[in-house]
C-alpha cells in the first residue's frame, strides 16, 4: 500500500499544503535566449563545431601574415614537395606554398559562406516585408515573381549570372542573391502576415512608429529564432555551392583562390601518390569546415525549439519515476504498483 | 481540376519565358565579340559571322526571332563549331544523361525511402545512425570529391567497376551510386521526418484504438501518408539529378548533355550554354508541372481553390 502510494507521489506531487503555495509555479522560470544559450552550450557537439569554426576563421585570418610564403608566389625550385616542416601541407606544381593557399582560400570560402547566405536574407526580408506589410496589388506581384523564379533551379542563375560578370567573390554573391531571395521573401511575408494584426503592432501604430521601425523593430526579433537557424544553414550551403561551381568551370578566376577551386585542381591529382597532398588537405578543409557550420546549425535548431524543454523536463522525471520503481522492485517480497 | 491545370500550365509558360527572355539579355550583355573569343578570326571575317548570324539587327528584332525559334523547338546553332545546332547535341547526349538520372531515381528513390522508414522505426538503431553518417557525409564533402574517392575505392582498389567511359551497362554502374547518393539521404532524412510526424497524429491512435496490428498501422496507415509529402519534392529532386549531373559526368568522362554543358562553358560557346539552360529549364518546369497535377490527383486532402 505504501509502495504504491510513494510512486502516486511522484506522479502526482501535491503543490502546497495552503493555498498560497498552489499559486506557485514548479518549474524554474527562465527567459527564452539565457536558456537557449544554456542549452546549447550543453550541447558537446554544438561545442566542438563552434570551437572547429572558430579556429578556422582566426587560421583564416593570421596565418597567411604568420606563413613566410606568399600564396600566389611561384617557386620551381621547390616544385611539389610533400608535406614537411618548411611547408605543412605541400607545395603544388609551381612551388606555391599549400598551407598558405588553403588559407587564403578559406578566407574567399567564408566570405562565400557569410555573404552569400547573408545578402540573399536581407533583399528577401525587405521584399518580404514590402510585401506582406502593403498587402494588395504589390503583394500579389510581388508573390507572383517568387513563384516564377522559384520555379527555376537556383544553378541556371548561377551559371548565368557567373558567365555574365565572370567568376570572382562578388559575382558569386551576386548570383546567390538572385537566386537565393524568395525563401526568406516568402517566409518573412507570412510572419509579417501573421504579427501585422497583433496588439503590440498596433501598440506601436499608435505611438506613430513607421512601418519600417515596426517591422524592424517589433516583427523581427520575434523570429530572430527561425533566422538563426535559417542562416546557419545557409553558411555551408554557399560554400558547398561554390565549390561545384568551382568545379564545372565557373569558380573564382586566378590568381584569386578559393577552397572549392583549390580541392578541384587538386582532384586531377587524386590518384598520384606523390601529389595526393593537393588532394587531400583542401578537401579535408572544405569539408569540415561545411561539417560544422552543418552540425552547429542543427544544434542550434535544436536548443532554440522551446517543446524540446519540456521533453527534457519530463525524461527527467520519468527516470526518477523508473528509477524509483526499480529499487522498490528489488525489495523482496514487496509488490509494486 | 481543369482550372487548376490550365493555371499550373500558365506559370509553368511564364517560368519557360522567363528564363528564355532572361537568357537571351544575358548573351547580349556580354562584353566583346563571341568569333573573336571562340576561334580567332581577323575583324572583317568575324563581322560577316554576326552579320550571318543576324547578330548585327536591332536587339528586339533578334529577341523576336530568338523566341520564334523556340516556339518552333529550336534552340540555335553553336558559335564554336561551324555547323552545329544546339538540338543536335541534346538528341545525341541527352538521352545519356536522362539514362543516368532515371537509373539514379530508380536506384536512389526506393533505397532511401526504405532507409528512412527503417531508421524511422528504429529511432537510434544501427541504421538510423549510420543513414546519418550517410547524410552528413554528403552535405559535407563535395560530390566531386566523394565521387572521386567511390571511384578510388571501388575501381582502382577493389576493381569492381570501371574507372570511366561510358561502354556497356556495367559501366553506368559507378556513376549511378554516386548520382543518387544525395538523393538517398535526401528521401531517406525526409521520410524519417515524415514517418515520426506522422505517427504522432490522432488517425493513427484511432488506427491503435481500433486493435489493428502493428504492421497493418505502419503498412496502410504510416506510410502510405509519409509517402505523400514526399512526391513533392520529386520535381526540384530532377532538376537536382540534372545539376548533379554536370559534376559526376565530367568526373566519369561520361558523354552526357552535362559534360556538354561544362565543355561550352570552358569553351565560351554562349549561344550553345544558353540553349542547354533552356532546354534544362523545360526539362525541369515540365516535371515541376506533372509533379504538381499529380500530387493533386494522388492526394484527396488537397483542396483547389
Amino acid at each position: 500500500m505504501s509502495e504504491t502510494t510513494s510512486s502516486r507521489k511522484l506522479d502526482f506531487t501535491p503543490v502546497g499544503e495552503n493555498d498560497r503555495d498552489a499559486e506557485q509555479i514548479i518549474r524554474p522560470s527562465t527567459r527564452y535566449w539565457p536558456e537557449v544559450w544554456k542549452r546549447l552550450f550543453r550541447n558537446k557537439l554544438a561545442v566542438l563545431c563552434l570551437t572547429i569554426i572558430g579556429v578556422i576563421i582566426l587560421c583564416a585570418i593570421i596565418m597567411p601574415f604568420l606563413s613566410p610564403y606568399k600564396f600566389d608566389e611561384v617557386n620551381l625550385l621547390s616544385s611539389s614537395l610533400k608535406p614537411s616542416a618548411d611547408h605543412f601541407f605541400g607545395t603544388d606544381a609551381t612551388g606555391r606554398d599549400l598551407w598558405t593557399r588553403v588559407w587564403i582560400g578559406a578566407r574567399a570560402s567564408l566570405l562565400i559562406g557569410f555573404l552569400g547566405a547573408l545578402t540573399p536574407f536581407i533583399i528577401g526580408t525587405v521584399i518580404g516585408a514590402v510585401a506582406g506589410w502593403y498587402g494588395g496589388r504589390i503583394d500579389m506581384i510581388i508573390m507572383r515573381v517568387c513563384d516564377i523564379m522559384l520555379c527555376i533551379p537556383s544553378m541556371i542563375y548561377m551559371i548565368l549570372i557567373l558567365m555574365v560578370m565572370g567568376g570572382s567573390i562578388s559575382s558569386l554573391v551576386v548570383a546567390m542573391a538572385i537566386s537565393g531571395w524568395m525563401g526568406s521573401a516568402r517566409g518573412f511575408r507570412g510572419r509579417v502576415l501573421q504579427f501585422k494584426n497583433k496588439e503590440f503592432t498596433l501598440a506601436a501604430k499608435t505611438q506613430g512608429a513607421s512601418a519600417a521601425r515596426i517591422i524592424f523593430r517589433h516583427i523581427l526579433p520575434n523570429i530572430l529564432g527561425n533566422i538563426a537557424v535559417g542562416l546557419s544553414g545557409a553558411v555551408p550551403g554557399a560554400i558547398f555551392m561554390e565549390a561545384g561551381m568551382a568545379y564545372i568551370g565557373l569558380g573564382v578566376t586566378p590568381p584569386n583562390i578559393s577552397l572549392g577551386q583549390l580541392s578541384t585542381d587538386g582532384i586531377t591529382y587524386f590518384m598520384s601518390a606523390s601529389k595526393f597532398h593537393l588532394f587531400l588537405y583542401p578537401s579535408l578543409v572544405i569539408s569540415v569546415m561545411i561539417f560544422a557550420f552543418f552540425m552547429f546549425g542543427n544544434s542550434l535548431r535544436d536548443a532554440l525549439d522551446p517543446r524540446l524543454r519540456d521533453e527534457e523536463y519530463n525524461a527527467k522525471r520519468m527516470r526518477k519515476i523508473k528509477r524509483v520503481l526499480r529499487r522498490e522492485a528489488r525489495r523482496p517480497g514487496k509488490a509494486v504498483v | 481540376m481543369i482550372k487548376y491545370v490550365a493555371k499550373r500550365l500558365v506559370i509553368s509558360l511564364a517560368t519557360v519565358w522567363a528564363i528564355a527572355t532572361i537568357c537571351f539579355f544575358l548573351i547580349r550583355l556580354l562584353p566583346g565579340n563571341p568569333f573573336i573569343v571562340a576561334n580567332p578570326l581577323d575583324i572583317t571575317n568575324a563581322d560577316k559571322m554576326m552579320e550571318y548570324y543576324g547578330l548585327n539587327d536591332p536587339v528586339w528584332m533578334q529577341y523576336v526571332r530568338f523566341m520564334n525559334s523556340l516556339l518552333h523547338l529550336d534552340f540555335g546553332y553553336s558559335l564554336a563549331h561551324a555547323g552545329r545546332s544546339v538540338n543536335e547535341v541534346i538528341a545525341l547526349y541527352f538521352p545519356v544523361t536522362a539514362q543516368l538520372a532515371i537509373q539514379a531515381m530508380l536506384f536512389g528513390i526506393p533505397t532511401g525511402t526504405l532507409l528512412g522508414i527503417l531508421s524511422a522505426y528504429k529511432r537510434g538503431g544501427t541504421i538510423d545512425i549510420s543513414t546519418q553518417l550517410l547524410t552528413i557525409m554528403t552535405t559535407a564533402i563535395p560530390a566531386y570529391v566523394l565521387a572521386a574517392m567511390l571511384q578510388l575505392l571501388l575501381s582502382v582498389k577493389l576493381g569492381w567497376f570501371p574507372a570511366s567511359g561510358w561502354e556497356t551497362q556495367k559501366y553506368t554502374i559507378l556513376p549511378t551510386i554516386c548520382l543518387s547518393l544525395g538523393m538517398i539521404s535526401g528521401h531517406c532524412r525526409g521520410m524519417r521526418t515524415l514517418m515520426l510526424e506522422v505517427g504522432q497524429q490522432d488517425y493513427l491512435k484511432t488506427a491503435k484504438a481500433k486493435g489493428l496490428s502493428e504492421a497493418r498501422i505502419i503498412f496502410f496507415h504510416q506510410i502510405r501518408n509519409a509517402l505523400l509529402p514526399m512526391v513533392t519534392n520529386l520535381g526540384l529532386e530532377i532538376a537536382g539529378l540534372l545539376m548533379g549531373s554536370f559534376v559526376i559526368e565530367k568526373i566519369f568522362s561520361v558523354p552526357g548533355l552535362g559534360k556538354y554543358f561544362v565543355n561550352s562553358i570552358n569553351e565560351l560557346d554562349y549561344t550553345m550554354a544558353m540553349g542547354l539552360v533552356v532546354f534544362q529549364a523545360v526539362v525541369v518546369v515540365a516535371a515541376n508541372f506533372i509533379v504538381d497535377i499529380l500530387y493533386v490527383l494522388i492526394d484527396p486532402r488537397v483542396k483547389l481553390d
